[in-house]
């Protein structure tokens, strides 16, 4: 169960407050950095500058959305600018590219899935290289939508796009990986069904 | 409408069905297809199981205690980190 962060107790700078929001949202924020990066460091560089700037910058904090929106908006915007960063000069983040068909090529049936203690080293390799093959902005919707459990409205909020657009990236992000990982998890000696 | 046709008229409406936002109307129209498609019904099914595996890897998933240490530390708030050893923090 999350705790109640008391917005006014932070904007006194009270340190049992800031550290009670750190302990609640460092799991969280550092498992979304991870897929989002793909890299350790830069994962721990996000959590860190987040936290900062969530206490330097908690006054202007409006209320306009919920808190946990806001340190969603501001770790991402930190994630985003790191993966800008490794980029070379000139280019931009990888966006989707909507004309793209999506009509599933990979249809075959799994094999049922193994419970959550059993996921090997081998299957969570498996997921994160799949979700590192993704579009950078669609990488963005489907870690807050689906791993995060954000609804569209905060998704969209938390990506400063509108939820006509979180709805499109998100189906295009659940179809894509789920093609990724087709060749995974289908049943062994199963044929793709034309 | 061709079956093809019929198939892909269905999928944009696949998010909306898999987390239960779709009309009640669509809802039926697109289950009564699945019905009779074993494609759609495959694309429906292993898309909520990458949903799922995503789900269950993430929910899981701990930062390391060093990365924790590091973070408080910049954060200066060393004295409230809680250890897996230790259930109480020092100063809470």
């Amino acid at each position: 169960m999350q705790p109640e962060i008391n917005v006014g107790r932070l904007i006194q700078h009270d340190r049992r407050e800031y550290a009670a929001l750190v302990e609640a949202y460092t799991d969280k924020l550092y498992r979304m950095a991870l897929r989002m990066t793909g890299n350790e460091q830069d994962a721990e560089d996000v959590l860190q500058e987040t936290f900062i700037k969530v206490f330097r910058n908690i006054e202007g904090f409006k209320g306009n959305s919920s808190l946990s929106t806001w340190i969603y908006r501001i770790a991402m915007n930190e994630a985003f600018m790191l993966l800008r960063k490794h980029k070379p000069e000139g280019y931009s983040l990888d966006d989707d590219h909507e004309d793209d068909d999506l009509t599933p090529r990979e249809v075959a049936s799994w094999d049922p899935l193994p419970e959550e203690s059993l996921m090997s080293m081998e299957m969570n390799h498996h997921l994160s290289d799949a979700i590192l093959r993704l579009p950078e902005t669609l990488r963005g919707v489907f870690l807050l939508r689906d791993t995060e459990h954000l609804s569209v409205k905060e998704t969209a909020d938390a990506l400063g796009i509108t939820e006509g657009t979180v709805k499109i990236r998100l189906l295009r992000a659940r179809l894509k990986l789920r093609e990724y990982l087709n060749r995974y998890f289908r049943e062994p000696g199963k044929e793709n069904i034309s | 409408m061709s079956h093809e046709h019929e198939c892909s008229h269905y999928l944009p409406e696949l998010s909306d069905y898999l987390d239960g936002e779709l009309s009640p109307e669509l809802c039926a129209e697109l289950e009564r297809h699945m019905a009779e498609c074993e494609k759609c019904r495959i694309v429906v099914d292993t898309t909520r199981k990458t949903i799922e595996l995503y789900q269950s890897s993430s929910d899981s998933q701990k930062t390391p205690s060093d990365v924790k240490e590091r973070l408080y530390k910049r954060l200066d708030l060393e004295g409230f980190l809680i250890q897996p050893d230790k259930p109480e923090a020092n100063d809470r």
